[in-house]
């Protein structure tokens, strides 16, 4: 039962009030795209055991989509932050950074 | 035998006397006992019979520990099994059966089990019960329900009497465990300031230290939890409850309580149990310890109990389980019971200590008092039936040869102390193996960890494996510190509580009795007293193969019953380890999962039952349609009339003379329950070109249009009419159902991909009351009501207008959903049961007939409409459904377009839609298959299509039906055979129904009827 | 069952008259007029928003009232206006006007709703029994809004005062918030959690 800050509206949202949405920053793929591309925007999804980018809605509060860095083995939030970016802010880039020097090699 | 006391029992009032029930038998108690104490009191030491071997079984714990006297509680509405007795406090005509026996509990034809228990070995089920295959249906399963199981469920008829409730606390620290290491931490992190909610499973505060005696700053135990809980009411920042156990520990601090508020006064006013959804910042675990049995044969006969229950049992009831008690022990606590029971004036023939050098200073207190102390000796086997008469001693590190029989009515038993790590471990916390105490412990360096990444949790006292008092609480003051210093309170500098109570010799681990005890002592020592689960079972896993300890436990089901083995846990791990040859924290330890005992249903469900089970949503003329007998039908959480049977019709025949009145003059239709979701701004246009597979952009104001979403997989997700409002704004009808998804769709494109497109949308779906009138008088009707102009001229097919009708502003559209000539009309919903009133009134001189869904669904069907969620289920495109008309090919892109690219979706043998009709003019089953010749690789027959939506039509007189058939527009005229609903198992061939491919629209194929 | 009355001509808001007395009085509001409004929350927006509304703009999670009238923070993007149901109307087309040329939508949503004001001393405790919500007087003061589940349907809650608080559901689901919050609120149903 997470808790995620909701940063369009302030609130510490109990996950009962939020809908999940899945991975974050997919890039839509649309008429003209070939196969393969189409097929990892609609189909692949990393689904890593550690740090995932994910589409959160405060459905039950603002109603608002926001993302958020969490760690899906220990739980831990990274942050939350806007839907309308194509990547986390650097501060949170940062916090993951601290426990997953790794992550976002090549990202 | 089991007997009151002449004096005693904190915790019974004796001025206080409640009569109860067991098996039918009158007893009483007093005030404060519990019905453990109680049916001891009485001398009922059997109190159950055993899962699997229906052995006589008595309670052996006097808490929640309990595995053994779970009982049926109450009657009728209040009835409850598999309630411990321990746990029950007793109330003035409590009413008990004892379970799980048949025909009584003295005498129960399935303790034949018992004699067949060589034969009942571990896994037995699943080797037995594999083969011949044929048998599991009619033969081992109805045996097997019919012995498995403990309580009954209740009377399925009968309604739960009581009330339950939920409430949701936001605290800084929750303390579980109201124990003296509880309160103290309490203490310790209120004082620092921090927020405290302290919640205690029992209805006392202290926990055990009262019973076990010491002192704390020079007071009496007692007399310091009186104080200390005076302090901490008084303190404005604690919340203090009794009886709330705390049930499981959830991610980010979550965590659930289980409050208990009137089980002790059965019918009181208010709820029964509370659920308390706990949001924490930090969680101190201060949940005690629980003793453990020891292995040796015949451990499980009634009078055989825990050393420390005996204990309380004595000091908090004024109770004994026998006169002459053995007590055995491989620790020094034990010593205490049989100092309790002899101050108590009651014999204790022998204390029994399997360690060779025998205890320490409690030991000497022992003997001091004259009673009988022999180290290096255990109990061979307990002799005795349905109550214990004596035991059998042996030497510990011997085989059981046996040394001496003592008669004795009860036996004590210790085999030291686990920590409760359970709340620690349900959300992820680690374990450290302790050999010192021979226990686990929780490891603090693999806390749960929360939304920061630090820990959020942390355990105090015996939980936190000190089992002495001063331990305890240094523990528990150092803990509340550490919590509220995490909180971000400064701690001031204060002692912790000094304490004093008797040094202990350490104990030696005894995890069978005697050390080489034969195979028949084995098989007789229970390890998992309610699952029947022996130490000869879980040596019997390890020789078969089974390494992991999860694996064991699946195979034995060691662990695996209600109480989740709270007894056997440890020891059967231990037997495990030692026949694995593999030390105990490699073997390492099951998981345990939330609620730490079982919590009623009720308490989970909270209020949501009976008339608020669930939200049903009602339209403005809900209660219009309730005085109108219609019969419901749910849609989603909708409720809407499926149809209005007259007095003595049928279903049926009322849906028949629906659809034949309104053909044949004028219907009536509540449709308020349409999602309407308006969209506006300078890009809604272009942004309905994206949701829709049309264009809408293009469409001209005062219009309507079909339109179709689909999702980016390309199928088929809702349809409805497009309303165009204005220059900027348009109004999205979606289907009733669909409302709330379609909204949420909508935003999430617009928020997360394209942002910048100036949009906004706004669900209007509960503003409007909708009224469908329809049938050839449909225009008489509304020129009746009066106030604007709807003829063909003003108010052509696919246009609406604003205006006046019947005294009430409405907006008027006219699009058909049923092939006649129809209006549907939105009016303000406040006054949508007034107009509704109004329309039916005028209505009369037509013969004007209310309809429900089902004529909405006939009708359609006549017209070859389709139906979201009949003709497509998440796998249909709209291509599929001959819908290419509503794909606009001039759009270069709309959601779901690129994936109707795929060569999947651009096959040419997917199913299609056509009608269909029987040769014989019945209604072909739903979802019946088209089938065709051969089989598939998996051997299953080959189909070719099937059926969407079937109906008979009373328009035709006949079966209609909509199916999706391979090929189906180009075989027109074909007769395909359609799986029959009955079918005859024993024959080879399928009975199957004609069907011939037709044209989906049955009806008024050039639409002459709606365009008028 | 409560009471219902159905007005044959007049207006009628959902659940009209009901009423229930518990550890909380459980009442269904009159009609009242509601007017959902999106825009930027720009200057130019807020100005000519409170140049009809007559109220101050809300901050986030707050409302801003003045005589009859309020407006209500619901996001970033939409405040809700409430005043008297017979003004919606008119007062629509005055936004409409005035938000002429701004990227915006007003919309007339004074018969969508179903709402209840909850009065009592038990105030807190029995809304926590409904919502997650932190009911807490430190993190939920009076004038505030929060929107939520009412047990299993979503709710608004207008805290206006320390013992009144004004809740909003959709319509139809009126009953059954109605008989939710009757339900938390029987005697006997006292925690004691949150200071009375």
């Amino acid at each position: 039962m997470l808790i995620l800050h909701c940063p369009c509206c302030g609130i510490d949202a109990a996950e009962i009030e939020l809908a999940p949405g899945g991975e974050a920053h997919l890039k839509r793929e649309g008429p003209g795209s070939d196969d393969a591309a189409f097929e990892t925007y609609l189909f692949t999804r990393e689904n890593p055991k550690g740090v995932v980018l994910e589409r959160w809605r405060h459905a039950y509060g603002c109603g608002k989509w926001f993302l958020a860095a969490r760690d899906s083995v220990t739980m831990e939030v990274y942050g939350t932050y806007a839907a309308q970016t194509h990547a986390p802010p650097q501060e949170i880039r940062d916090r993951i950074a601290a426990r997953h020097p790794d992550w976002g090699q090549g990202a | 035998m089991s007997t009151r006391l002449a004096r005693g029992g904190r915790f019974t009032d004796r001025s206080k006397q409640f009569g109860f029930t067991f098996n039918g038998k009158r007893f009483t108690g007093y005030a404060g006992d519990t019905l453990a104490s109680a049916l001891l009191a009485n001398d009922q030491m059997l109190m159950g019979r055993s899962f699997k071997y229906h052995r006589p079984r008595g309670v052996v714990a006097s808490g929640a520990e309990e595995p053994n006297a779970l009982v049926g509680l109450g009657e009728g509405a209040r009835f409850e099994p598999d309630q411990r007795v321990t746990t029950t406090e007793l109330f003035d005509g409590l009413v008990a059966d004892s379970q799980n026996h048949w025909p009584s509990l003295d005498f129960d034809v399935g303790g034949v089990n018992a004699k067949l228990s060589r034969f009942l070995p571990a896994g037995f089920y699943y080797k037995t019960f594999l083969w011949p295959r044929a048998f599991w249906k009619h033969v081992y399963e109805p045996v097997i329900r019919q012995s498995a199981g403990l309580g009954k469920a209740p009377h399925p008829e009968v309604r739960d009497a009581d009330r339950y409730e939920h409430f949701h606390a936001h605290v800084d620290l929750l303390v579980i465990g109201g124990g003296v290491a509880g309160l103290q931490a309490a203490k310790s992190a209120a004082r620092a300031g921090a927020q405290v909610l302290l919640l205690e499973q029992s209805a006392h505060w202290g926990g055990r230290t009262p019973v076990d005696g010491g002192s704390i700053d020079g007071h009496d135990p007692e007399a310091w939890v009186a104080q200390t809980v005076a302090e901490l009411e008084a303190m404005p920042n604690v919340r203090l409850r009794l009886r709330c156990m705390g049930a499981g520990i959830y991610d980010h601090a979550y965590a659930l309580g289980y409050e208990r508020l009137t089980d002790h006064r059965p019918g009181a006013e208010g709820p029964r149990h509370r659920l308390w959804r706990i949001r924490a910042k930090q969680i101190l675990a201060a949940t005690g310890a629980i003793e453990r049995p020891l292995s040796f044969a015949g451990n499980d006969i009634p009078g055989v109990m825990l050393a420390s229950a005996v204990r309380d049992y004595v000091v908090n009831w004024g109770v004994t389980p026998g006169d002459r008690t053995v007590v055995v022990t491989n620790n020094d606590d034990a010593y205490r019971t049989a100092i309790t029971l002899k101050q108590a004036g009651l014999e204790v023939p022998v204390i029994l200590d399997a360690r060779p050098m025998g205890g320490g200073a409690l030991m000497e207190e022992a003997r001091a008092l004259g009673i009988r102390v022999e180290p290096g000796r255990g109990i061979a086997r307990v002799l005795g039936g349905k109550r214990v008469t004596g035991v059998a001693t042996c030497m510990q590190n011997g085989q059981g040869a046996m040394l001496e029989e003592i008669p004795c009515d009860a036996v004590a038993m210790s085999g030291g102390w686990s920590p409760v790590v359970h709340l620690w471990s349900h959300c992820g916390g680690k374990l450290a193996w302790d050999e010192k105490g021979a226990f686990f412990r929780p490891d603090p360096a693999r806390a749960p960890s929360g939304a920061d990444g630090k820990p959020f949790m942390s355990v105090a006292g015996a939980a936190n494996g000190h089992l002495t008092l001063q331990a305890a609480l240094a523990c528990a003051d150092g803990a509340g510190k550490a919590a509220a210093g995490a909180l971000g309170h400064d701690v001031d500098e204060t002692e912790a509580p000094s304490a004093e109570a008797a040094p202990e010799a350490p104990l030696a681990p005894v995890w069978l009795m005697p050390q080489g005890a034969s195979a028949d002592l084995r098989m007789k020592a229970f390890l998992d007293y309610q699952n029947d689960v022996k130490v000869s079972d879980v040596q019997l896993a390890a020789r078969e193969g089974y390494e992991s300890v999860e694996h064991t436990k699946r195979y034995t089901t060691l662990g695996m019953a209600t109480d989740q083995g709270k007894l056997s846990n440890i020891n059967g791990l231990a037997v495990l380890s030692d026949a694995l040859g593999t030390p105990i924290p490699q073997v390492g330890t099951t998981t345990f999962r939330p609620p730490y005992t079982p919590i009623s249903f009720g308490a989970i469900a909270g209020e949501a039952r009976g008339e608020i089970f669930q939200p049903l949503r009602r339209t403005p003329m809900h209660e219009w349609h309730e005085a109108n007998h219609a019969v419901w039908e749910p849609v989603g959480q909708w409720r809407r009339p499926y149809c209005y049977p007259k007095p003595g019709e049928s279903k049926h025949k009322a849906v028949e003379r629906e659809i034949n009145a309104t053909r044949a003059s004028l219907g009536v239709l509540d449709a308020s329950t349409l999602g309407k979701i308006l969209v506006k701004g300078p890009d809604a246009g272009r942004f309905l070109d994206m949701m829709y597979t049309n264009m809408m952009s293009t469409l001209p104001v005062g219009k309507c249009r079909y339109g179709l979403m689909c999702n980016e997989n390309g199928f088929l997700m809702d349809d409805g009419v497009v309303v165009r409002l204005s220059e900027d704004s348009w109004l999205c009808h979606t289907t009733s159902g669909g409302a709330d998804h379609v909204h949420a769709h909508m935003e999430d494109w617009l928020q997360c991909e394209w942002w910048d497109w100036k949009v906004y949308t706004a669900n209007l779906t509960e503003q409007y009351a909708q009224v469908a009138v329809v049938g050839p008088n449909a225009r008489k009707l509304l020129e009746k009501l009066g106030g604007m102009d709807v003829s063909k001229e003003t108010l052509p097919f696919m246009t609406w207008a604003e205006g006046t009708l019947a005294d009430t502003p409405v907006r008027v559209y006219r699009i058909s959903f049923s092939g006649e000539l129809s209006y549907e009309i939105a009016i303000p919903a406040n006054r949508g049961r007034a107009f509704w009133n109004r329309v039916i009134e005028a209505g009369r001189e037509w013969n004007m007939t209310p309809y429900g869904t089902e004529a909405l669904h006939v009708m359609r069907a006549e017209k070859g409409f389709i139906m979201i969620g009949d003709e497509s289920d998440g796998t249909v495109i709209p291509q599929d459904l001959g819908l290419h008309w509503a794909i606009s090919k001039k759009k270069e892109d709309f959601l779901g377009k690129r994936a109707q690219e795929r060569i999947d979706m651009a096959r040419g043998d997917r199913w299609q839609l056509v009608g269909l009709e029987t040769l014989d003019g019945s209604v072909l089953p739903d979802g019946a298959y088209a089938v065709a010749p051969g089989r598939n690789a998996n051997g299953q027959r080959n189909a070719e299509g099937r059926v969407t939506s079937t109906y008979h039509s009373p328009t035709l007189r006949k079966g209609i039906a909509m199916g999706l058939v391979k090929h189906g527009p180009d075989r027109m005229g074909e007769v395909l055979q359609f799986t029959a609903e009955d079918q005859d198992e024993t024959r080879d061939e399928l009975t199957t129904i004609a069907a011939r491919i037709v044209s989906p629209v049955f009806y008024d194929p050039e639409g002459e009827k709606q365009n008028v | 069952m409560c009471d219902v009355i159905t007005s044959q001509t007049e207006p009628s808001a959902p659940m009209a008259g009901a009423l229930s007395e518990g550890l909380l009085r459980v009442e269904a509001l009159p009609p009242q007029g509601q007017i959902s409004l999106r825009g930027d929350f720009s200057d130019g927006f807020r100005d000519a928003v409170c140049g009809i509304t007559g109220t101050g703009f809300p901050d986030p999670l707050g409302a801003a009232e003045s005589g009859d009238r309020a407006l209500l923070w619901m996001s970033r993007d939409e405040l809700l206006f409430l005043l008297p149901y017979e003004a919606a109307t008119e007062t629509l087309a005055q936004l409409n006007a005035a938000l002429a040329g701004q990227h915006f939508a007003a919309t007339d949503v004074s018969d969508a709703r179903a709402q209840f004001r909850v009065t009592g001393p038990h105030l807190r405790d029995v809304l926590a029994k409904l919502s997650p919500t932190d009911m807490a007087p430190g993190a939920f003061a009076p004038g505030e809004v929060r929107r939520s589940h009412l047990a299993q349907v979503a709710a608004g809650y207008w805290l206006r005062g320390p013992e009144e608080a004004q809740v909003f559901v959709f319509r139809s689901v009126g009953d059954y918030a109605f008989r939710v919050l009757t339900t938390a609120a029987a005697p006997g149903g006292e925690v004691g959690f949150h200071e009375a």
